[in-house]
């Protein structure tokens, strides 16, 4: 491919005679037509996708996006057949991020599992690790305190927050608001600046343990919300004076990539997309947890079923997840952070050191120095577990992009038997196929992005 | 499936009008083996590879497993689980088990496409959405390849999960894209991860693994792989051979 770029070995004139000599055998193959010499350029499959079809007389091109390019959300891969601009098929190719979370979950107890589930949706880290946590509390047959609950919904609907200011941000980006991009990832650092504070990391926090939370907040953290909530409205309304009256944002996003109810319910697509269909379907408000049912909010819909809906729906929802969250922090009182059961709460007692996450000395001086049960009782919990019962639950909690199904199964061990994640993302992909075809390629961007994929979750 | 299912058969209702009443002893045919098989903890503190100094080396612990529950289910289940029977085939439903707050109905596998429809479209019943499709192998048993469905009645706000059982020498279970697109993928993952073959699925391929992968990952006797890392001066092997407590 070194030796001749097509271009640069096109014959000066059209007129002249093709050239005789054969080209060393490191070019690509050719073909000479009547415009000159093509070279055909191929990788992996390609030969396969297109067939003995000659894409000039056809007049049908197939084109593959991915799996990296900037407009897939990452290693999302898209081969698009073409009639002129209008795409014919999509059909979408995953399993570049195939990291075997549900597997390594097997080799590992109970409370490590958190470490591999929050990695899977690495945009709604929380969430994972919450819906992790009320599976194995199910099968456990308790309930985590209060506090810990609260805590919780805070860390999630701040989460939420962040999810849907990348999606602002990314889908931005992806059809030329780069304003939104800057914009959406400087707000989205305040929330995990937040993170960072509470559990010590800014992503991956497997913060959530199963009967509470790893650590109570740190002084300060109240405060730092409230400042992060006051700040955020503000912004909410420069996000909408910057886009919603913007005509290229909305000839980009309007009428485009519909989706009724009935073809989101049968492809199994939930969150943001399925309500801006129309239907008020939140785990939230038809399935409370979490105490969900104590809060004042609103479930946020749209009638248009387009990627403008999608658009309006999400970031009213981050308008609405600000009120959660305050609402979250007036229900703060003291209290404990995990299970009173000491076969269950991990023992370590956590703080926040120079290099981030530690043992608290404190903790550390207290089982070593002064009680041999109680260093007999670290050992027993951190090396060996805790026994859950055996059986089966499906606990769906509403992530920032639809239900985020946990389906674990315990045989009385010390390690789940089997963990599965019914990822939104996974499931809305699907619809890749009903919202980009008959659509113009273009549109195929603004269509996938509105799903709001995230590879990691589909991959797993 | 089994013989000994088909022969209890006659003791189901021949009319769903026959509603069983509350303490009657359930009325489906047994499978064999249990709905979730437990664990067998052996010696102290379940470890394998070395000795058990704790003079508890012989103690076999087995762990329960919830078997089928008998009526009343409470709830909707009672409801859910007549209806299902009155407009089933008869050998459909094999088992019923709630636990922890969740139905779980077991159905012969040739016929989960058919009471996946009438879960859709019977109007008592109305589950529309397929939530999850999911496999689950549990290898002491003969039908070690259990796929998992997980419906939801947005009419209604119920869930239920249906069960299949089938074999490694017979994989084959009936594909419910017909009546949940949604299932596509879900089945796909569920072929690519543990073998199950859907037939009637429309491109049953792998989708997380490559095409050329050979085997099921997921399966219980598939290695996680892993290597040895070395760690100031020790290795640690890698996390399925390390010591652990069963």
């Amino acid at each position: 491919m070194t030796t001749a770029p097509p271009g640069n070995t096109a014959p000066p004139e059209s007129t002249g005679p093709p050239e005789s000599t054969a080209p060393p055998e490191s070019t690509a193959p050719a073909t000479e037509t009547t415009e000159g010499r093509v070279y055909t350029v191929t990788g992996g499959d390609w030969e396969d996708v297109l067939g003995d079809r000659d894409p000039i007389s056809d007049e049908r091109l197939v084109v593959n996006m991915g799996p990296q390019h900037p407009s897939t959300h990452g290693v999302l891969r898209l081969v698009l057949e073409l009639e002129g601009e209008t795409v014919t098929q999509a059909r979408t190719v995953i399993g570049y991020l195939h990291t075997g979370i549900e597997k390594n979950t097997e080799y590992r107890n109970w409370t490590q599992g958190v470490t591999f589930v929050t990695r899977a949706d690495y945009l709604a880290n929380i969430f994972n690790e919450v819906g992790y946590c009320l599976a194995v509390e199910k099968l456990l047959g308790i309930e985590a305190p209060e506090r810990a609950t609260v805590i919780r919904v805070l860390m999630m609907e701040l989460q939420r927050i962040a999810s849907h200011l990348v999606w602002l941000a990314t889908g931005g980006m992806e059809i030329g608001a780069l304003t939104m991009m800057t914009m959406g990832f400087r707000d989205r650092e305040h929330v995990l600046d937040i993170f960072e504070m509470v559990s010590g990391l800014r992503m991956n926090m497997a913060y959530i343990r199963p009967g509470g939370l790893s650590q109570d907040l740190p002084p300060g953290a109240v405060e730092k919300i409230e400042e992060f909530l006051a700040y955020q409205r503000t912004r909410v309304d420069e996000y909408e004076r910057l886009l919603t009256g913007q005509p290229i944002w909305q000839r980009r996003l309007q009428n485009v990539a519909h989706l009724d109810v009935p073809g989101c319910i049968a492809l199994g697509v939930t969150g943001p997309v399925l309500r801006s269909a129309g239907l008020p379907w939140d785990l939230r408000k038809v399935e409370p947890y979490c105490g969900y049912s104590d809060y004042d909010f609103e479930v946020v819909t749209a009638t248009t079923g387009d990627a403008w809906a999608r658009y309006t729906v999400r970031v009213q929802e981050i308008r609405e997840s600000l009120r959660i969250v305050e609402q979250a922090l007036d229900k703060l009182e003291p209290g404990s952070i995990m299970v009173a059961d000491r076969k269950i709460a991990w023992p370590a007692q956590l703080s926040l050191g120079a290099d981030g996450l530690g043992n608290s000395l404190d903790h550390v001086r207290t089982i070593m120095g002064q009680s041999m049960e109680s260093l007999i009782h670290h050992f027993k919990l951190v090396t060996e577990g805790f026994r859950v019962p055996v059986g089966q639950v499906y606990v769906p909690i509403e992530s920032p992009r639809g239900e985020l199904g946990f389906h674990v199964v315990s045989d009385g061990g010390t390690r789940p038997y089997r963990v599965h994640l019914r990822d939104p993302s996974f499931v809305n992909l699907q619809a890749v196929g009903a919202l980009c075809e008959g659509g113009l390629l273009a549109d195929a961007i603004a269509a996938v992005a509105s799903l709001d994929p995230v590879m990691g979750g589909v991959d797993r | 499936m089994t013989p000994a299912g088909n022969s209890s058969d006659d003791k189901r209702p021949a009319d769903e009008s026959a509603a069983p009443v509350a303490g009657q002893p359930q009325e489906f045919a047994e499978s064999a083996g249990t709905p979730v098989p437990g664990h067998v903890q052996h010696g102290m503190f379940g470890v394998s590879g070395s000795g058990d100094t704790s003079g508890f080396g012989g103690l076999v612990r087995k762990q329960v497993s919830p078997g089928s529950t008998e009526r009343p289910y409470g709830g909707y289940y009672d409801e859910v689980v007549d209806k299902l029977a009155g407009v089933a085939p008869r050998d459909a439903v094999r088992r019923v088990v709630v636990d922890r707050g969740e139905l779980t109905i077991t159905v012969a596998k040739d016929r989960i496409a058919d009471v996946c429809l009438l879960m859709r479209d019977d109007p008592a019943l109305r589950f529309e959405l397929c939530s999850s499709v999911s496999g689950v192998d549990y290898i002491d048993q003969a039908d070690r390849l259990h796929v998992a469905y997980h419906l939801t009645s947005m009419t209604y706000r119920r869930r239920v999960r249906l069960e299949v059982a089938t074999s490694v020498a017979e994989p084959q279970v009936p594909s419910v894209t017909a009546v949940y697109p949604t299932a596509d993928w879900q089945e796909r993952e569920t072929y690519d991860m543990f073998g199950v073959v859907f037939t009637g699925h429309p491109a049953l391929t792998r989708i997380e693994m490559p095409d050329d992968w050979e085997g099921f990952p997921q399966r219980k006797d598939y290695p996680l792989g892993g290597v040895p890392v070395e760690y100031k001066g020790a290795q640690i092997p890698p996390p399925d051979e390390r010591r652990a407590y069963r």
